[in-house]
């Protein structure tokens, strides 16, 4: 308790200007007796929401303090709800900016013009994490440009709002998307009323970063507590989600080859339960640090770093930024060769079902933290930069660590206060944290 | 005096038959003939001068390299007039035992060959030889119908005959004292106590620094883990053995793990040894061993089944395939209690002159055995190079886990190591655990057997292994063994049953080896 006392001392000592992460400062926040609790979601959250002291479910149309709903509940009744000021939901209203496909890219493609403008190529280069991707088909005719001038390349069509894996398929030639093309318009011709999906068409990766010959990609979780301004949370562990079989740019028609989604390995014949086919990022971490050495091991995450507080740099301005808003990511990362990482998509609902008991034990870690974080009991100070797994990443500025972070890569990227892959010793740290924070209630009163 | 000096002699005279025939020889010679066109090489001097140049050049140092390397594996001859056998292993009870041992394997593994009507070994089609090598990086892929394959034996078979294990010199007589051993081996065989163990690993204590103790997120890095990986860098640039194997009891930082194990081992990577893993990996591809069948399921029911090594499973493949046509590991039988499995050309049974080892290179894999490559691909992804660093692994160390012998790094030894610090210094926990059927050593065997790979987290075994190469012993594997009884003490007093003691030591993935061995061995009052 007393070091954690210190801490704050010597941060206010420090930085006189130090923000706090978005509570209300001066009026005393309400502690509330019981807080109600609505979700549909029936895996480790409901067992998480459950074991929290003091929280109740509602059911049917009881009032409730706290909703983790799903999307489209969002979409239809987000705009007509009246919430309190306490009240807390789980995602923006617009969050489809940062996790449509399509929305993404276009959101980046501005954003790095802008950036263009305002500080240069080397700066905006600094977007470049994304693979090209062309929306389908209103910019079919940009992509076949792109097409011709780089004969012979794989690439992949990905429906912009199907998660799982669903849709997706691998081509070389024009002629293959002609003929699908044909299909879809073929079969909507049946169906009027429903309206074209859209698609993008995404530069592939050849040249993925294998370990025992397998591609794999990173399943990253970050917290937004807020867009204006940028408040964002990283959480220490995650997972590399491996493919069942050995890549080989052979069989472009083996999607059980290039999709990692954990659903589309479920159905590959070669998979085995028991196997869960998934490496915590720890683990990750401590074999590229033995075959790279800690220093590239640090670049690599320094440049994730950078992927995730562009892309929500990206959106900050378009998503509304209502306070009664979170949203708890999950970024999907590829590595290839050359140790350069590759945004694949933002989800805005991350699978929260386990497919083992680590992987239990990791997501109810991280939902816990996450309602630490959201704080509906109103225990935190609001200058908090760890909190259990979670690590505060951007608090409308980078969040340095406190040893004097110094910049390894010398290119400017972000020196931000995260671990992940780090070691996650979060039981003690909480442990530490909420012991102080009584400490200080008591002798505040 | 002059029986030290004599018994020098005889060791000088051995280790330099064999590093004569050797390659590093075959490169010195080489390299003193090109010396000869060097300006500071004098005829007057010639024999100085050459010593002087290979001492610049660095070739001086690959020369003790391997004088150490001959040093840490072959023992010591006791007597010039030992035959053979004492070499391999003194003991002759301990010999019969490991020999008739043999004999049961061989004829478990025959009488599968019969059952099934496998051949040993058969010569591959053409075909089949194209499609494997196509497919020599992913041979995880294939499935094989295994299910009327069992393995040859498993630990705890094995674990049985070591039970059974008496010298039949030796009578304690029927009444029992304080002295009376209570646990499972019965052989009166010479183990180190805790003082003797405290000297031995001295630089395990509480004064010295330790990767796997200092280096945790609380403390200072400038204390003590800077330095320390400072020290092994500076190791590794100047390439000696010796030091490198007594840095690494301190422990290895992960970015020189790699290194710092090839070159402990003598392992350097020339393209000899290339072309000699190409051309394993050629025997397989044209010939299919029945053992292969046994690797394959032992592969699939263990590593693959692993939540972390299952990525590696192509590798082990790609290793243990080799491993088992390697005839060069059939040189570690000289000092190996164990001999290699005789088989003979279908027909000729008897005849020696058709007798050829099976597998090629001696060593029959059991359950399990596939263990001890994978914590090996976390640090080596080269194949050739994995497999050096694997098979110099088996023949310094892993053998002595699955032969009979009197060695102190021997499987027997360890067990009762284990044994005997258990009831010496935790008598109470021991007795309750006889009393209620669960003798600690069915519960730990496994665990040394496998050096524990596959039971302890991958960072913590590497630091473990770090250990054994720095001590050149296996004794580390008991201490850690009771180590991790003394940490669980508390609950295993309160279980009622084996199936319940092996539940409370059925995890130990969360265990921290380094502050364990530490705390058992340097902090318990004795």
């Amino acid at each position: 308790g007393l070091d954690f006392d210190l801490q704050i001392l010597f941060e206010t000592r420090k930085n006189q200007n130090y923000k706090g992460h978005g509570l209300p400062k001066g009026k005393e926040r309400e502690q509330r007796a019981s807080i109600r609790f609505k979700t549909t979601l029936m895996n480790t959250l409901m067992d998480v929401l459950h074991h929290r002291p003091g929280w109740v479910e509602v059911k049917d149309e009881g009032e409730w303090d706290f909703y983790w709903c799903d999307v489209s509940w969002l979409r239809e009744n987000f705009d007509h709800t009246y919430m309190d000021e306490h009240v807390r939901i789980s995602h923006f209203r617009n969050h489809y900016e940062l996790t449509r496909k399509n929305y993404m890219v276009k959101n980046l493609k501005r954003f790095r013009k802008q950036l263009e403008r305002e500080a240069g190529k080397l700066e905006a280069a600094k977007c470049d994490f994304f693979p090209k991707t062309f929306e389908m088909p209103c910019e079919y005719h940009l992509f076949v440009e792109e097409f011709r001038k780089n004969p012979g390349i794989t690439w992949i069509m990905k429906p912009v709002a199907r998660s799982q894996g669903k849709g997706i398929f691998l081509f070389r030639r024009l002629k293959d998307i002609m003929d699908w093309k044909k299909d879809t318009r073929s079969s909507d011709d049946q169906k009027d009323d429903i309206p074209v999906e859209n698609y993008v068409a995404q530069r592939y990766i050849e040249n993925p970063y294998l370990i025992g010959g397998r591609k794999f990609d990173l399943r990253v979780y970050v917290l937004v507590m807020s867009y204006m301004p940028l408040r964002a949370w990283l959480y220490r562990d995650g997972f590399a989600r491996f493919s069942n079989t050995r890549f080989t740019l052979n069989s472009i028609d083996d999607q059980y080859v290039h999709l990692t989604n954990v659903a589309v390995q479920k159905m590959s014949p070669d998979y085995h339960p028991k196997k869960g086919c998934k490496w915590m990022l720890q683990r990750f971490r401590q074999y590229l640090a033995s075959k790279h050495g800690p220093e590239a091991v640090e670049t690599l995450f320094s440049d994730m770093d950078n992927i995730f507080i562009r892309s929500l740099q990206s959106v900050q301005k378009v998503i509304i930024s209502d306070k009664h808003c979170f949203e708890l990511y999950g970024y999907d990362i590829l590595i290839d060769q050359d140790f350069k990482p590759w945004l694949l998509e933002v989800n805005a609902s991350p699978s929260l079902t386990a497919s083992s008991q680590e992987d239990y034990e990791l997501k109810t870690c991280l939902l816990e933290d996450t309602l630490h974080v959201v704080d509906m009991e109103a225990r935190l100070t609001g200058r908090e930069k760890r909190v259990g797994g979670f690590d505060l990443m951007w608090n409308d500025g980078p969040v340095s660590r406190e040893d004097g972070a110094h910049d390894l890569s010398g290119m400017g990227n972000f020196v931000t206060n995260t671990h992940l892959g780090c070691v996650n010793d979060r039981k003690k740290q909480l442990r530490q944290l909420f012991r102080s924070l009584q400490g200080q209630k008591k002798t505040s009163n | 005096m002059l029986q030290e000096e004599s018994d020098l002699a005889l060791i000088i005279a051995q280790i330099v038959q064999k590093l004569k025939g050797s390659n590093l020889y075959a490169q010195l010679e080489r390299q003193a003939w090109a010396s000869l066109q060097r300006p500071e090489i004098k005829l007057e001097s010639l024999k100085e001068d050459i010593k002087e140049f290979f001492k610049i050049s660095g070739w001086e140092k690959k020369l003790q390299n391997a004088v150490y390397s001959e040093l840490s594996v072959f023992p010591l001859p006791s007597h010039p007039a030992a035959p053979p056998e004492h070499l391999k292993e003194p003991l002759v009870y301990m010999r019969k035992a490991q020999g008739s041992w043999e004999k049961r394997i061989l004829k478990s593994l025959n009488s599968m060959c019969t059952e099934l009507s496998i051949p040993l070994a058969r010569k591959r089609p053409v075909g089949e030889q194209k499609e494997l090598l196509n497919k020599w990086n992913e041979m995880g892929t294939d499935e094989p119908d295994l299910s009327l394959f069992r393995p040859v034996y498993a630990p705890k078979d094995f674990l049985e005959v070591l039970i059974n294990l008496r010298n039949p010199n030796y009578e304690n007589g029927d009444s029992h004292s304080f002295r009376t051993h209570l646990g499972l081996i019965q052989v009166p065989l010479k183990v180190k106590d805790i003082p003797e163990l405290k000297e031995f690993f001295v630089e395990l204590g509480l004064t010295a620094g330790q990767l796997g103790v200092d280096d945790s997120t609380q403390v200072p890095p400038e204390l003590f883990e800077n330095e320390h990986v400072r020290i092994g860098q500076k190791v590794l640039s100047e390439q000696d053995s010796a030091a490198a194997q007594q840095y690494i009891r301190q422990g290895s930082p992960t970015a020189l793990r790699a290194e710092l194990w090839a070159l402990i081992l003598n392992i350097s990577s020339q393209p000899e040894d290339i072309l000699y893993y190409e051309q394993l990996k050629t025997n397989v591809i044209q010939h299919d061993l029945l053992v292969d069948s046994l690797i394959y399921k032992d592969v699939k029911l263990t590593a693959s089944n692993d939540d972390y090594y299952f990525v590696f499973e192509d590798y082990l493949y790609q290793v243990l395939l080799c491993f088992s046509r390697d005839t060069s590991v059939l040189g570690h039988f000289a000092y190996s209690s164990a001999s290699p499995p005789k088989s003979y050309i279908r027909g000729k049974l008897g005849l020696e002159e058709y007798a050829v080892f099976y597998p090629p290179n001696g060593v029959i894999p059991f359950h399990g055995f596939s263990m001890y490559v994978a914590p090996l691909c976390f640090l080596y992804h080269e194949p050739s190079k994995l497999y050096q660093i694997f098979r110099e692994m088996y023949v310094r160390f892993f053998f002595r886990l699955h032969s009979i012998s009197s060695h102190p790094s021997g499987i027997v030894s360890l067990c009762l190591l284990f044994e005997t610090l258990l009831q010496t210094y935790l008598p109470q926990l021991f007795y309750h655990l006889r009393e209620i059927g669960a003798q600690p050593l069915r519960i730990s065997f496994k665990w040394m057997v496998r050096a524990f790979s596959g039971y302890l987290a991958t960072d913590q075994l590497l630091l473990l292994w770090d250990r054994i190469l720095g001590y050149n012993s296996l004794e580390i594997l008991a201490v850690l063994a009771a180590a991790v009884f003394a940490f669980r003490a508390v609950n295993l007093m309160e279980v009622t049953s084996l199936a319940a003691a092996e539940a409370v030591l059925a995890d130990l993935s969360t265990l921290k080896v380094m502050p364990l061995l530490q705390i058992f061995l340097f902090a318990t009052v004795t």
